[in-house]
């Protein structure tokens, strides 16, 4: 069946079968370029590795059907890089040391955007326990959440100074 | 011997928290690992399972699946050429007994090789499976360890004598282990109190995120290549050569980023299989695993019951320890002897006595196969020990704090125990050349705040807090050893060349740190390649704790060498003595006016001097210094659910100097949230039929990031004096302490003792109601 779905701003077509799930149609091919960022870990919705965005909102693409996505927006981190947000993201999640093997990582970021997209635009900041809930579908077996959390927590509050500047310049 | 305490030549590069080099292509989802870059005309394997846990395969018909369109080939055991060997990944002479083929004729455990099938799609190749007809003749299923060993008409392995079964074809034992120190039996009737438990440790599974995941191709050589995502890149070309009977030089393993593997990737879980149908086939095969046949098929942590007897006198003295151990290795004996070694070996030594005896029986069983996860049995033994001291000290009356710190072991202090004990031989004596132990408790019970206990957070709930001690390894003495080539670049940057394998702990990062601090550059200017056995020298791979303490040495060493080379080449030009060659900030220099950039004196080698700096050295140590570690939990019980709160967890840990500190932390808070799960929630479910009950990450659940408790990391830094820099390892000792701390800790709240993990709101509650009537 042809799928007509906008991914990451632009517009495919995808030849899958009926019951093809998204990640398998935006990792394994056969359209290039495989959105590789994409990972398998469970195919049961359970681990997150497979995290990408449905018209914004986070969705684990393993239990979503490929035919769901037709004529929505799909948007992974290939979609995203270079995007202020996320490269902030992605920074602080290296630079406190929150990356080790790095599979959980795409996932992981596509959900701390999502929830910091959504805290910006309502002009609060995440607590430690908002930061948790948002990862608490990305599994991790590495890092025991400490330094992702903390990486988090540091864009959260980066957001916030940006956003008191901001607010004392007007 | 190297000297390594006493060199630091150049600016810090090491003691630094540098970014991690892999860190920014991982957090940006390039395609690194080895399923996201597919060759082209690929084909996509499965692999039909057995639905018994016990069953001869008497035929299989695989005509109806090689007729579907898109099949390429099916192959089981009539077509593949049985040689054994074992999968454990373990340096040569490999230590697990040889009970293994590549496609067996009887089937030992649910979802055991039956057939394999590749096709040209996922899709096609999962649809054949249903088309493969298998005759099989069903035999009964040993599911239970006792019922093992008392069975002898019933054997999981039959052959008469393959290679280091223990009573290869005469029982199910597969490894058994008795050695003492002193006398136990003798020494027990003279002590004031004998307390004996027994305790019982689940099958937990590594759960790394990346499923096993392997492509192999002919290159145009015809050579074999296999990309995978495994701990062990030149102990898979050793085997891999040897059962499919081709030269290890027509084998070439490289390992891509790996996306963890806590040990479960040191096995060869199915590098053979890809193998076998790229050679077959001549087209490159992929397989990956899924998450159900992760938890039925990859390897768990090898379930146990041991049996602590220990002699102590009133004042608290510890006189006899005796640990009786009885593991269940499952289908196959991938580290039957060497985990269950280590369940004594890495954990008895902690309260040294004159009288220590150390018994493992280890059974075959229908049930899925232990082998290798983080901790290799120590775990299990720190565990029963740690629980263990805890419940001697109830019936002393003593301190259980102060009962340990009588009988801790001590810098200095001898481990007899390490020399009966090796990798499944003989092993090394172990003196204690540095240990931070006393400073870690210190520290420790201050951050959890021992002496005061802090009140419940609501009237419904207890308090308690609990502590353990642990120690482990650093590599295997007088076995692990690893090799690193240096090469110098013309603009003053380097190859660092290791067979040392970075599976996401960071190792590449701690390596390129050790280059450069030896040869006075920034950490950046080194490009690290691991591994690929065409280009890398050799290096064991990531496992027992090994990577910093040993392949570490390797990097130091070469690049001394390389060093070296460079000071005679500058000493040359300058008209200076090398002995007073200077490397540091980038620079060479030797006294004023004769100095150049590193850039400047590369570029004089390779186009002056015409000699290419480079060198390759090996390390191999004969000791494995223990780093050490005390944590803490602090719990809230409702006695009325049996639900546990873990609040707070403090580990406080030895690992000699850390070379990138948080990398260290990371390794240390990432084994304490595996070991949580362990304490209180993780277990794979294997019914009496051999059958995984929860083969998913809704039923086997693993922490997430609600599950886990404040966490405090202390470093309590030490100089090893056989480590580079005074390294000791971190990666293992952690995982070790969290279980009993924790079960010690829901003793302190609600009075009664957890034998048996994970401690489930289920499991507490009964108790709780069981002491009550």
């Amino acid at each position: 069946m042809k799928i007509a779905v906008k991914l990451n701003g632009r517009n495919r077509e995808w030849e899958a079968a009926p019951g093809a799930t998204l990640l398998s149609v935006l990792r394994d091919g056969p359209q290039e370029p495989r959105m590789t960022s994409v990972k398998r870990g469970c195919e049961t919705g359970d681990c997150g590795a497979c995290t990408v965005l449905l018209d914004g909102q986070p969705v684990n693409s393993c239990v979503v059907a490929a035919a769901r996505a037709h004529g929505h927006a799909v948007t992974t981190i290939e979609g995203l890089l270079g995007d202020p947000l996320m490269t902030m993201l992605q920074a602080a999640l290296v630079e406190h040391a929150a990356v080790q093997c790095g599979y959980c990582s795409p996932g992981m970021l596509v959900s701390l955007y999502h929830l910091l997209r959504e805290c910006r635009a309502a002009g609060t900041t995440p607590d430690d326990h908002a930061i948790r809930e948002a990862l608490t579908g990305n599994l991790c077996r590495c890092t025991g959440y400490v330094k992702p959390v903390a990486a988090a927590a540091a864009v959260a509050a980066a957001l916030a100074a940006m956003r008191s500047t901001e607010a004392g310049a007007r | 011997m190297t000297d390594f305490v006493n060199n630091r030549a150049g600016g810090p590069q090491v003691g630094r928290n540098v970014a991690k080099i892999d860190a920014f292509k991982l957090a940006r989802g390039e395609p690194v690992y080895t399923d996201d870059v597919h060759p082209a005309g690929m084909l996509w394997a499965k692999v039909l399972g057995s639905p018994h846990a016990h069953a001869r395969i008497l035929d299989v018909d695989a005509a109806r699946a090689l007729a579907l369109p898109g099949v390429v080939d099916v192959a089981w055991h009539r077509q593949v050429k049985p040689i054994l060997h074992t999968r454990a990944g373990q340096s040569h002479p490999e230590p697990s007994p040889y009970d293994t083929v590549i496609m067996p004729d009887k089937a030992r455990h649910i979802g055991d090789r039956v057939a394999v099938v590749v096709a040209e799609s996922l899709a096609i190749a999962e649809q054949a499976l249903g088309l493969i007809d298998v005759k099989y003749e069903v035999l009964p299923a040993l599911t239970d360890m006792d019922e093992a060993l008392a069975r002898t008409d019933v054997l999981v392995h039959e052959v008469a004598d393959p290679r280091g079964i223990a009573e290869g074809g005469r029982s199910n034992v597969a490894a058994r282990i008795d050695k003492q120190v002193g006398d136990v039996s003798a020494a027990l009737k003279t002590c004031d109190h004998v307390v004996e438990r027994t305790y019982w440790l689940p099958r937990v599974q590594a759960s790394h995120i990346e499923p096993h995941v392997a492509i192999a191709w002919l290159d145009e050589d015809g050579r074999l290549v296999v990309r995978t995502s495994t701990q062990v890149p030149f102990h898979l070309r050793r085997i891999l050569a040897r059962i499919l009977e081709l030269k290890e030089a027509d084998v070439r393993v490289i390992k891509p980023r790996v996306g963890g593997g806590f040990g479960d990737k040191q096995e060869m879980v199915m590098e053979d299989l890809v193998a076998l149908m790229a050679l077959r086939t001549k087209r490159p095969v992929r397989l990956e695993f899924t998450r159900v046949e992760e938890l039925t098929s990859a390897r768990c942590r090898h379930p146990q019951r041991i049996v602590m007897t220990t002699g102590v006198m009133n004042d608290g003295t510890i006189i006899a320890n005796r640990m009786n151990v009885t593991a269940d290795t499952g289908a196959y004996g991938s580290h039957a002897l060497t985990v269950q070694g280590n369940t004594g070996q890495k954990v008895l030594p902690m309260y040294p006595c004159a009288n220590i005896h150390f018994q493992v029986t280890c059974l075959y069983t229908n049930n899925p196969i232990s082998g290798a996860f983080r901790g290799y049995g120590a775990p299990q033994g720190c565990f029963a020990l740690e629980s263990h001291i805890d419940e001697v000290a109830k019936v002393l009356g003593m301190d259980r704090l102060e009962l340990r710190r009588k009988n801790h072991i001590r810098l200095g202090d001898t481990d007899p125990l390490s020399a009966k004990l090796g990798e499944g031989r003989e092993g090394l004596s172990r003196v204690i050349r540095s240990t931070g132990l006393e400073t870690a408790i210190e520290l420790g019970c201050e951050a959890i705040g021992w002496t005061k206990k802090r009140p419940p957070s609501a009237p419904h709930l207890k308090r308690g807090l609990g502590m353990a001690l642990a120690m482990q390894g650093s590599g295997i003495a007088g076995v692990d050893w690893g090799a690193a080539t240096v090469k110098l670049n013309e603009d003053g940057s380097v190859n660092l060349l290791v067979g040392a394998t970075d599976i996401g702990q960071g190792s590449d990062t701690v390596l390129a740190q050790m280059c450069a601090q030896e040869l006075g550059i920034s950490y950046e200017k080194v490009r690290v390649l691991s591994s690929d056995t065409d280009l890398t020298p050799f290096d064991v791979g990531a496992y027992a704790s090994s990577t910093t303490y040993v392949s570490g040495g390797a990097v130091v060493k070469a690049t001394q060498q390389m060093r070296d080379q460079l000071a005679a080449v500058f000493a040359e030009k300058w008209a200076c003595a090398a002995g007073e060659v200077v490397f540091g900030d980038d620079n060479v220099s030797c006294g004023p006016g004769k100095a150049m950039t590193m850039a400047e004196l590369a570029s004089h080698a390779l186009y002056a001097a015409k000699m290419q700096p480079a060198a390759t050295a090996s390390h191999m140590s004969n000791e494995s210094p223990p780093p050490f570690a005390a944590q803490f939990a602090d719990v809230e019980v409702d006695s009325g659910t049996g639900e546990v709160f873990l609040r707070r967890f403090v580990s406080a840990v030895d690992c000699g100097t850390p070379i990138h500190p948080d990398l260290v932390e990371g390794q240390i808070e990432g084994a304490v949230s595996q070991a949580i799960g362990y304490a209180l929630f993780e277990e794979v479910i294997v019914d009496g039929a051999g059958k995984v009950k929860n083969p998913n990450f809704l039923d086997y659940k693993i922490a997430s990031a609600l599950d886990m408790p404040e966490m405090v990391t202390i470093l309590v830094p030490t100089v090893e004096p056989s480590g580079p820099y005074g390294v000791k390892a971190a990666g293992e000792v952690p995982i070790d302490g969290p279980a009993p701390a924790i079960v010690n800790a829901i003793c302190d709240a609600v009075g009664v003792r957890l034998c048996r993990i994970p401690a489930t709101p289920e499991r507490v509650w009964r108790q709780i109601k069981e002491a009550g009537e």
